[in-house]
């Protein structure tokens, strides 16, 4: 049983893991109670898991406990709030993105991260940031109208 | 319900009269009861369907669930719109069966047609009552009262009372007159009428989604997302054989592991641990022998061929009208069209997750089914508990778009639960959800017209051959619809049937029927059926409109000109118009004939459907690349009418969302297997679409009746899109796509071979 701290949404949190290699996601659910990482396939293929790691879009379900300690995790919840949202999250309810809701960490945190390398993105690398995203309910377009409204409002 | 409370109510119903007719009733007995606490939950009682809360709050009971398409918000602005308050003041109670009535659950694509007609009815009815209770306090006649946000006021607001001030926090006690039955099939009748549309104010705009900001910011609970004290996690252990049941479980094998533990009821296997990484490790260290199981399955690939051989077990034509074997013998040519549709998986982006708390001979279960109901049924069953012993709570969670596998994880959860003593919840891993979700069947879909000397239609046959769509008898009521009760021995509830598309066209000779052949295995099947989203309308549409397009070539005639020289109904003929005018559709015959050495050639293709009462139009415009088989998705414009519409912008993002799915399933999914499993089990083996198989541009045309009634819309689109895409490619490449899903390769080895 080891000790672990990490720093998520601000906030350094501590815990016992009895495995290093165990996913960050099953910390983040498991043992901090946060929600809104997801399981989708616990294989890096779908997204919905994602968390920021020093702003960096990453998948939690494929990233051991052990290596992001001392590092800043950000969730979805972490970027903004109703009173505070981020541009993205303002853009996503503008557009009423999405129908379960179920992938949403993998596309706001994605799209986060591409305004932040290309404040005003073209097409085609709206698309191909978002390429390895899985979205059952069919917001692909839609996600594409809000990541161009939100660096519209940028 | 057990609690029986003594009133007029309770006596009709225990006297069966279930039909309280209140026609007579001026009420004029100590006219409005109010109790405080909320009458039994029963079909014929107002506050089944409407309460009204101290602070003014209207609460709606819906008995059905918001998959993500906006059904919540729906129902609240009808429900606001009916009982005269802001919209911001109606919350929404979904599918608990505690709280609410069985209405069905998401079924059908009829949550707005029918259980927002149930509670537009009881709100309207509501208010009435309301109305009736402020004349008498305030002393003025009913109808010089009028209703400002729960305000019933004079013209003059001189006098002025309040709902909250009425019945706030108390109940009414009145009855409703009701058919006695639930799901589906439930209808409630009242005295007071709906609103006509030209008074409408909230039914008609598009207010933003209710649950959306929750979802935006993280902060929405998901099922996913209970967490009871003493809760375990469990994970559920299958087979790399279908048909294969534990023979040997090496406990050992997982005593590493912290607190981790097997548990096996019959042929269900099982780990739990305190911590949930821990269960999923245990699942994957636990040594099981396996008995010897030879599915003997046909694989993916020959799955056409099987299906074209397999013997029949039931066939039936479902509609008729004239007499086709007459008809076709008069004809002067025959045309003929076969074409193929694959298994399919539900795919739901996440694997379904459950709680379950049985305990002292009660249940409660935590599930986002979309039969929320059913599933409580099943588990009371599965339990040998009373029904009224288990409770349902829906909550949000991954789109199942169908029967998918979350019926089996609340049975699993419940099973385990009690077994154990303690809360369980169950998490299906990814390959587990694509494995063993019940399937969308495959089918062939074989289409046969006569013409006679003129080229017009005069015999017309659609037969779907396919394996019954009645593996689950389509729900998961029963236990023995569910892997858990397969797994431990109850006796099956197979049904034979499939379905037969809207006979729109008006054909002089004509039937539509299907053809049923023997599941691939009985019990516990991963291929077993269900429905998929939009329950056979891609199969037997795909069949159905790639052949009408090829009735119009085969007749030198343009594919709109075409289908509206047999549509009749006005609205069938609206949506076909208006999708070909929005497009700009030139009139001509498909193929394009300017096109043939081209190595990239553009086409149109139309499809039309009526469902119900929502007719639907699509064309699509697609690039086909003949080297290398891919097709670009240029455009899509859709004409929808859905009769009244409740929130337009909601609408067009479902529309919209639903054709981007659709898409999916019409250009890459097919569920892959060989001779013992399933074998595409992550999202490499079962590749859906991605953001570059978006279609560029997608128009939505939204026909507005607003004084028709409101049919469905959730899932009538999406079905269309095989045979608008099909169709595109004959009018870009003179060659017909005979299989979903259109990959490349497929595309390529269809324009080779023509």
């Amino acid at each position: 049983m080891a000790q672990v701290t990490l720093t998520v949404d601000g906030r350094a949190r501590t815990l016992d893991i009895d495995d290093p290699d165990m996913p960050l996601l099953y910390a983040l659910r498991d043992d901090l109670g946060l929600n809104n990482p997801r399981f989708g396939c616990g294989l890096g293929q779908c997204g919905a898991c994602t968390v920021q790691i020093d702003g960096k879009a990453v998948r939690s379900c494929m990233t051991p406990v052990s290596s992001v300690k001392d590092r800043k995790i950000t969730t979805l919840a972490g970027i903004g709030t109703p009173e505070k949202p981020h541009p993205v999250q303002a853009a996503w309810i503008e557009e009423q993105v999405n129908q379960c809701g179920y992938c949403i960490s993998g596309w706001i945190l994605t799209a986060v991260e591409l305004l932040e390398r290309h404040p005003k993105p073209t097409d085609a690398q709206i698309k191909d940031a978002f390429n390895d995203l899985i979205c059952r309910c069919g917001t692909h377009g839609a996600a594409l109208k809000a990541v161009k409204r939100a660096s519209q409002q940028a | 319900m057990t609690d029986i409370t003594v009133n007029r109510r309770a006596f009709l119903t225990s006297t069966g009269a279930l039909v309280v007719t209140l026609a007579s009733a001026e009420f004029a007995e100590a006219s409005h009861p109010t109790v405080t606490a909320r009458p039994p939950l029963k079909g014929d009682q107002l506050s089944s369907y409407i309460t009204i809360e101290p602070d003014g709050t209207v609460v709606a009971y819906y008995g059905k669930i918001d998959g993500g398409q906006g059904l919540g918000t729906a129902i609240a602005q009808m429900v606001a719109e009916e009982i005269d308050v802001a919209y911001e003041r109606v919350r929404v109670v979904m599918g608990d069966s505690a709280l609410t009535l069985d209405m069905g659950g998401a079924s059908a694509a009829i949550g707005v047609s029918h259980g927002g007609t149930m509670l537009r009815r009881t709100a309207a009815e509501t208010r009435r009552l309301l109305i009736e209770m402020a004349s008498e306090k305030l002393g003025v006649p009913a109808r010089e009262l009028g209703v400002t946000d729960g305000v019933i006021h004079t013209a003059d607001k001189a006098k002025r009372v309040t709902y909250a001030e009425l019945v706030g926090g108390r109940y009414l006690d009145r009855a409703v007159k009701w058919n006695g039955r639930l799901s589906n099939g439930l209808q409630v009748e009242v005295q007071a009428p709906l609103k006509k549309p030209a008074d409408f104010r909230i039914i008609g705009q598009s207010l933003p989604r209710k649950d959306l900001p929750g979802k935006v910011f993280g902060t929405l609970d998901m099922v996913n997302d209970v967490r009871l004290p003493g809760m375990l996690h469990a994970r559920m252990v299958r087979p790399t054989v279908a048909g294969a049941v534990p023979v040997q479980v090496d406990e050992g094998s997982i005593s590493h592991i912290p607190g981790a533990k097997v548990v096996r009821i019959k042929d269900l296997l099982a780990v739990v641990a305190e911590k949930e990484w821990n269960a999923v490790k245990a699942a994957r260290a636990l040594k099981v022998t396996w008995s010897e199981s030879k599915p003997d399955f046909p694989g993916h690939e020959k799955l056409f061929e099987h299906i074209r051989k397999a013997p029949i077990v039931k066939r039936e034509f479902q509609r008729q009208n004239g007499n086709f074997e007459e008809g076709i013998k008069q004809a002067v040519r025959i045309v003929e069209g076969d074409y193929e549709f694959p298994t399919q998986s539900h795919a739901s982006m996440g694997p379904a997750c459950a709680v379950a708390d049985v305990r002292d001979g009660e249940a409660t279960i935590w599930t986002s089914t979309q039969k929320p109901y059913d599933s409580a049924y099943c588990v009371a069953e599965l339990l040998g508990l009373p029904k009224e012993k288990v409770r349902a709570i829906w909550m949000f969670g991954t789109g199942s778009y169908g029967r998918n596998e979350q019926g089996d994880a609340t049975a699993d959860a419940a099973v385990l639960s009690k077994h154990l003593g303690r809360p369980v919840r169950v998490q299906y891993m990814r390959h587990e959800a694509l494995a063993w979700d019940p399937k969308g069947t495959a089918s062939i879909n074989r289409s046969r017209a006569g013409l006679d000397a003129n080229g017009k239609v005069i015999a017309y046959e659609n037969i779907s051959k396919a394996f019954s769509r009645l593996d689950n008898n389509t729900r998961e009521s029963r236990a023995a619809d569910v892997l858990a009760g397969q797994l431990t021995g109850l006796p099956l509830n197979r049904g034979e049937s499939f379905e037969i598309p809207v006979a729109s066209y008006t054909f002089e000779h004509g039937r539509l029927g299907w053809e049923t052949i023997p599941p691939l295995m009985e019990r516990a099947s991963p291929l077993r059926s269900t429905h998929l989203r939009d329950p056979y309308g891609p199969p037997i549409l795909f069949g159905s409109e790639s052949f009408i397009d090829e009735l119009a070539a085969a007749t030198n005639a343009d594919p709109v000109d075409f289908r509206l020289q047999y549509l009749k109904h006005p609205r069938d003929r609206d949506a076909v118009r208006i999708a070909a005018e929005s497009y700009g559709w030139q009139k001509r015959p498909s193929p394009a004939n300017d096109q043939k050495d081209k190595d990239v050639a553009i086409g149109r293709g139309i499809a039309f459907r009526r469902h119900f009462t929502t007719f639907i139009a699509l064309i699509a415009e697609v690039r086909v690349h003949r080297r290398s088989g891919k097709l670009d998705l240029l455009r899509y414009v859709c004409a929808h009418d859905v009769g009244m519409i409740v929130n337009p912008d909601t609408l067009k993002h479902v529309i919209d969302r639903q054709l981007v799915y659709g898409t999916s399933r019409a250009m890459v999914e097919e569920v892959r297997f060989d001779a013992n499993m399933v074998t595409s089990v992550d999202w490499e083996s079962y590749p859906v679409m991605h953001m570059d198989g978006l279609p560029e541009k997608i128009d939505i045309v939204l026909i507005r009746r607003p004084e028709e009634p409101p049919s469905g819309a959730a899932e009538m689109a999406l079905g269309l899109v095989p045979a608008a895409i099909g169709n595109a490619v004959f009018d870009a490449t003179g060659v017909r796509l005979r299989r979903v899903p259109f990959t490349p390769e497929r595309v390529k080895a269809a324009l080779e071979r023509a």
